[in-house]
């Protein structure tokens, strides 16, 4: 499968990264290169296969219903690039 | 009856179905241990795990399950014993990880259905198509600052749950009455507090219209994060008329979500374009699937409350109460735990009355809830019992019923207090009424004429001459004797 | 005392304990070689002052008599994946520029609890992702070991800090995270030993998520038994993490009993790849002879699925980091690029802060999810992924371990094999299949390429049994006698 310039486009926004115009051809090349080299993946024979998600042979841990964390405002805020009166900030969103 | 909308081209129905997010009571968050309680600080209840930072992982709360099940339960529906969480990836200020842990392809919950109380007295069922587990956003704030949003993330990581119901509802008084019996059996079960003005329960409505006899579906739109019953209803009508509108004069329905205009009654296409979601749903690496015996699900089922339609049921059974009254009582459990209070041992349809009449109107003027009804339901049932065994008259006890609304004392302290016992003294009233007849003769006459009105000045100057003590029943019949003689 | 940066973890272990020298002198030693050496660019940041003040507790501990265990006192690097509280964690990113955790992360943390004192946060390709340590924002590693022509050559990736600063004698170990062979396969580069346990061995909590699936942290020292030594200190069940196995820590270094008569080695045929390297295939059989001597059995086993186990993992690796990437979007730590709107900052953001590998990882992994691609893409390596851990399964039904080669080819010249992904990804060849199967695997230095530079043998085990792992690569460390230094200590460089 060969990804063209607008499907690089679109995965791009998807995954909100921005690039270059210029840079788009080249990468939909590589990412061509990528995708046609993992196909081959359809030579396997996988019609009664379960697929496997995780390879942790357990069970999902529950936890107790109490409350152990939080209420560190500083903490989480302290890496923030421009936080205020206790919030994160970010440009300004219309809905 | 089938809600049908006369459109210039036939007759057209609503096909409609809702979404509801509730949010879980529990005391933690779902995949974090940081506090789910309403109006703290802002991002004094986040975890690094919820403000996601980068290597924290999510570890599922027992309850949060717990309270899905039990919901299921509720729900008449299918539990799933295998359940898997799956991310849903989309960028958002309030989503910090990027995704939303939820549940899609393998829901905890399957189908049931919930039976409607409509207003007039008859019943219709929605089925229910799945109940998933979910994480809520946080929440975003655009008013602070002319060119930055203000997020807060206490929101974030609270269980949600999503039900999704069939497109059952044809009707905009079917969505409320849906709502308000999903509301009921949440608030029964203690699973959601069903609060939508504190968005702790919200819905969205996806609505569309067709032919009445047409087979299909046609396209539909949907409205979000609707936070109240009446806004829902209005919603629904709005979106009807629109549609059958644009169908009619030759156009066709886009498939969007818009916005309910709350002031307006209207919903309108969102300005911006609105980008089609890829979700990339995928199952969530950090979590394995949820496995459940039957004996757990068994358990639960085990330990719930008797739930509104089972309620109900009883008592129409057990009280011979008319499906209607029985089904306000149901409506909230603790009001049916009064009513049912009152009622036992006594005449179920009076003190129905008295519950959904009196009581009801005291709360309402006095701005409480049942839980807080200065009138307790012991209380009221021996006011009950004071009526019935003639202590004291039903007018004088409504009296006595609003000064123990208004000091909290039982009815036979007060009857004790003010002297209020009924007089069923034939003798003493007998007097009374010698009296009055002696003095009033024109009035007498006007009775031996035909006059039956009068009747009913001599019982109120008997009342009068009594301070109301007197035993109505008694003085209507000594009076006649006596005025007939 | 130069010599202290010689000895080996255990060795220096030892030392401690009689006395011979403190931990204060031992981090010192290995704080000036760091200094020394920061032309090999294996740290992104240094951290002495936190160095001596451990080095001091734990001296403070011995005076009186509180020991916490071997590690006590040991100056080791820690992979700058690893989230630790309050010192700058880049995972080797632009993208995490001035993040300093309010946090540490739960392996970190165990090492800090067993005494060990941290010199640093190694160097690694950005997010784990890559085979050369090529792709840091903070610049590329330079392996301490060159071969006749001079030439600067990578030391593998992504722990590729770690394994340069183990080798070049910078500490006595040094934590790595192994998702695709990270350890395993810088291990093999530089001539040290590199071990991923088996998945849920160590806690994930707190290391910064690249595959969630396949992500394991692990220990990377020059010998085996110092291998043991940090793997104790660094395991355990974490209640923070849900993939975490709960289950108790052995003493692996009492495992060492040099003694691996009766067991059977499973040499898989698969891995015999068209057009082998000739002296890859040379090593390989002189540690099947090496074994056989020791009392093993080499036993022919077949993985039939083993050709598709790199397709598998570029599939499913990059759709889990294109997920656990997400969160880096410029609004709670790390660059923040602006923008006129949410979306413009997120893009720009994240178009500057990740570099060009990241960038099509997350690509990849995002178009293998998209709709239309995931039951082709996803779905389908999630099932060659269950049939590639049958295939393990089956064969260790008949088999203790499984011999193998750790890397294709020995450390190549920087440059090479960087203007095809493709050609990168097929270094992990040896290594990915054990990840995806989430089994325990080390590499050992068992020879030289004919170049003269190191190459490992990789023995593989069976779920949680790291204690056969290690006996087996104890053993063939020993048969092997690996002693080479790189050239760099030599002065060659």
């Amino acid at each position: 499968m060969s990804l063209d310039k607008d499907t690089v486009r679109n995965i791009a926004f998807l995954a909100r990264i921005k690039i270059p115009d210029e840079e788009l051809d080249h990468l939909a090349q590589e990412l061509s290169g990528i995708i046609g080299w993992v196909e081959q993946l359809n030579e396997v024979d996988t019609e009664s296969v379960e697929p496997i998600t995780s390879v942790a042979d357990m069970s999902l841990y529950r936890r107790k219903d109490v409350v152990t964390d939080g209420g560190y405002q500083a903490r989480v805020l302290a890496n923030a690039p421009d936080p205020e009166a206790g919030c994160y900030t970010v440009p300004k969103v219309v809905e | 009856m089938p809600w049908i909308i006369e459109g210039e081209t036939g007759d057209w129905e609503l096909v409609c179905g809702l979404e509801v997010h509730g949010q879980v009571i529990s005391n933690a968050k779902l995949f974090s241990g940081a506090a789910t309680a309403f109006g703290a600080e802002p991002n004094s209840q986040v975890s690094l795990v919820d403000s996601a930072m980068p290597g924290m992982l999510p570890v599922i709360n027992e309850r949060c399950i717990e309270q899905a099940v039990r919901t299921g339960l509720g729900l008449k529906a299918q539990i799933n014993l295998r359940s898997v969480f799956e991310r849903k990836n989309y960028f958002y200020a309030d989503l910090p990880q990027g995704y939303q842990i939820s549940q899609f392809q393998h829901p905890i919950v399957g189908e049931g259905s919930v039976l409607l109380d409509m207003p007039d007295g008859s019943t219709a069922e929605v089925g229910i198509e799945r109940l998933h587990m979910e994480q809520d956003a946080g929440k975003s704030m655009h008013d602070q600052d002319p060119k930055r949003s203000f997020i807060d993330l206490n929101r974030t990581g609270v269980c949600l749950m999503e039900i999704v119901s069939k497109p059952d509802i044809h009707d905009p008084e079917e969505a409320g009455a849906y709502l308000r019996k999903l509301r009921s059996i949440m608030r029964y079960l203690g699973t959601c507090d069903g609060n939508m003005d504190e968005g702790s329960m919200r819905c969205d409505v996806n609505v569309s219209v067709r032919k009445v006899g047409e087979q299909g579906l046609r396209t539909r739109t949907e409205c979000k994060n609707l936070n109240s019953v009446r806004f829902v209803m209005q919603a629904i009508e709005y979106e009807v008329t629109r549609q059958i509108d644009v169908y009619e004069s030759g156009g066709e329905v886009v498939q969007e979500t818009r916005l309910f205009d709350s002031t307006r009654g209207e919903t309108r296409s969102m300005r911006a374009k609105e980008f089609a979601h890829d979700y990339r749903y995928f199952p969530d690496p950090d979590l394995l699937p949820v496995e459940l015996t039957q004996e757990y699900v068994d358990k639960i089922a085990a330990d719930l409350p008797e739930l509104p339609d089972a309620k109900k049921e009883r008592f129409i059974g057990d009280f011979g109460l008319p499906a209607y009254d029985a089904g306000v009582l149901v409506a909230s459990r603790r009001t049916a735990e009064y009513f049912e209070t009152v009622a036992t041992g006594r005449d179920a349809k009076t003190a129905a009355n008295w519950v959904t009449s009196n009581l009801f109107g005291m709360l309402k003027a006095k701005g409480l809830e049942i839980w807080d009804s200065p009138v307790s339901a012991e209380n009221l049932g021996k006011l009950l019992d004071l009526i019935a065994d003639g202590t004291i008259s039903g007018r004088i006890a409504k009296d006595v019923f609003e000064i123990m609304g208004e000091t909290g004392k039982s009815p036979d302290e007060i009857v004790e207090e003010k002297g209020l016992k009924q007089v069923s003294d034939e003798g003493a009233i007998q007097g009374v009424i010698d009296e009055l007849i002696d003095g009033n003769p024109g009035q007498v006459a006007q009775f031996r004429e035909g006059n039956e009105k009068v009747l009913g000045w001599f019982v109120g100057q008997v009342m009068r001459a009594t301070q109301g003590k007197a035993n109505p029943g008694l003085v209507n019949k000594l009076l006649r004797d006596k005025l007939s003689a | 005392m130069a010599n202290l940066t010689e000895l080996t973890l255990a060795q220096a272990a030892q030392g401690l304990a009689a006395g011979d020298f403190t931990s204060a002198e031992l981090t010192d030693a290995h704080i000036a070689a760091v200094e020394g050496a920061r032309d090999l660019n294996a740290f992104v940041t240094e951290t002495p002052d936190i160095a001596r003040e451990r080095a001091a507790a734990s001296d403070t501990r011995r005076s009186k008599g509180e020991v916490a265990g071997p590690m006590d006192g040991i100056p080791i690097a820690v992979k700058d994946l690893f989230c630790t509280d309050g010192v700058l964690t880049s995972a080797g990113s632009h993208i995490l520029d001035g993040f300093k955790p309010p946090y540490e992360s739960t392996v970190s943390q165990n090492l800090r609890d067993a005494g060990a004192v941290m010199l640093g946060k190694a160097n690694l390709d950005e997010f784990a992702m890559g085979s050369a340590n090529i792709t840091s924002y903070h610049g590329n590693v330079i392996n301490p070991w060159k071969a006749a022509d001079g030439k600067d050559r990578v030391p593998g990736g992504s722990s590729g800090g770690s394994a340069v600063a183990v080798a070049a004698r910078l500490c006595l170990g040094a934590t790595g995270t192994d998702t695709g062979g990270s350890i395993r396969q810088p291990g093999s580069f530089c001539g040290i030993v590199g071990l991923k346990p088996t998945y849920g061995r160590c806690s994930r909590w707190g290391i910064v998520a690249y595959a969630s699936s396949l992500d394991q942290a692990g220990p990377m020292t020059r010998t085996v038994q110092d291998a043991a030594i940090m793997l104790e200190a660094m395991a355990g069940h974490d209640a923070k993490d849900s993939t975490s196995a709960p289950i108790g820590v052995p003493n692996f270094a009492a495992a060492l009993s040099g003694d691996i008569r009766g067991l059977k080695i499973g040499v898989p045929r698969e891995y015999r790849v068209d057009g082998m390297a000739a002296d890859i295939e040379a090593l390989w059989q002189n540690g099947i002879e090496m074994l056989k001597d020791a009392g093993a059995e080499p036993v022919d086993v077949s993985l039939p699925h083993t050709k598709y186990a790199l397709a598998t993992y570029y599939i499913i690796a990059p759709a889990e980091a294109s997920s656990n990437l997400a969160r880096y979007d410029g609004v709670r730590y790390g660059l923040r690029v602006d923008g006129d709107s949410l979306d413009e900052m997120y893009e720009n953001t994240r178009g500057a802060g990740f570099g060009t590998e990241v960038r099509r990882r997350i690509l990849i992994g995002t178009y293998v999810l998209s709709a239309g691609y995931y039951d082709a893409y996803y779905l389908k390596a999630q099932k060659v992924r269950a049939l590639i851990a049958e295939d393990f399964r089956k064969a260790f039904q008949t088999v203790d371990a499984i011999l193998a080669p750790a890397t294709p080819s020995a450390a190549f010249p920087i440059g090479e094999n960087s203007d095809d992904p493709v050609a990168m990804y097929l270094n992990d060849v040896f290594t990915v299949p054990l990840n995806l199967a989430g089994l325990p695997g080390i590499s050992v230095p068992s020879g030289f390429s004919g170049e003269g530079l190191p190459l490992g043998l990789q023995i593989i085990g069976k779920p949680f049994d790291e204690e056969t792992v290690l006996r087996i690569g104890d053993v063939l460390e020993s048969s092997a006698g690996f002693d080479a230094k790189p050239s760099y200590l030599k002065g060659d460089a």
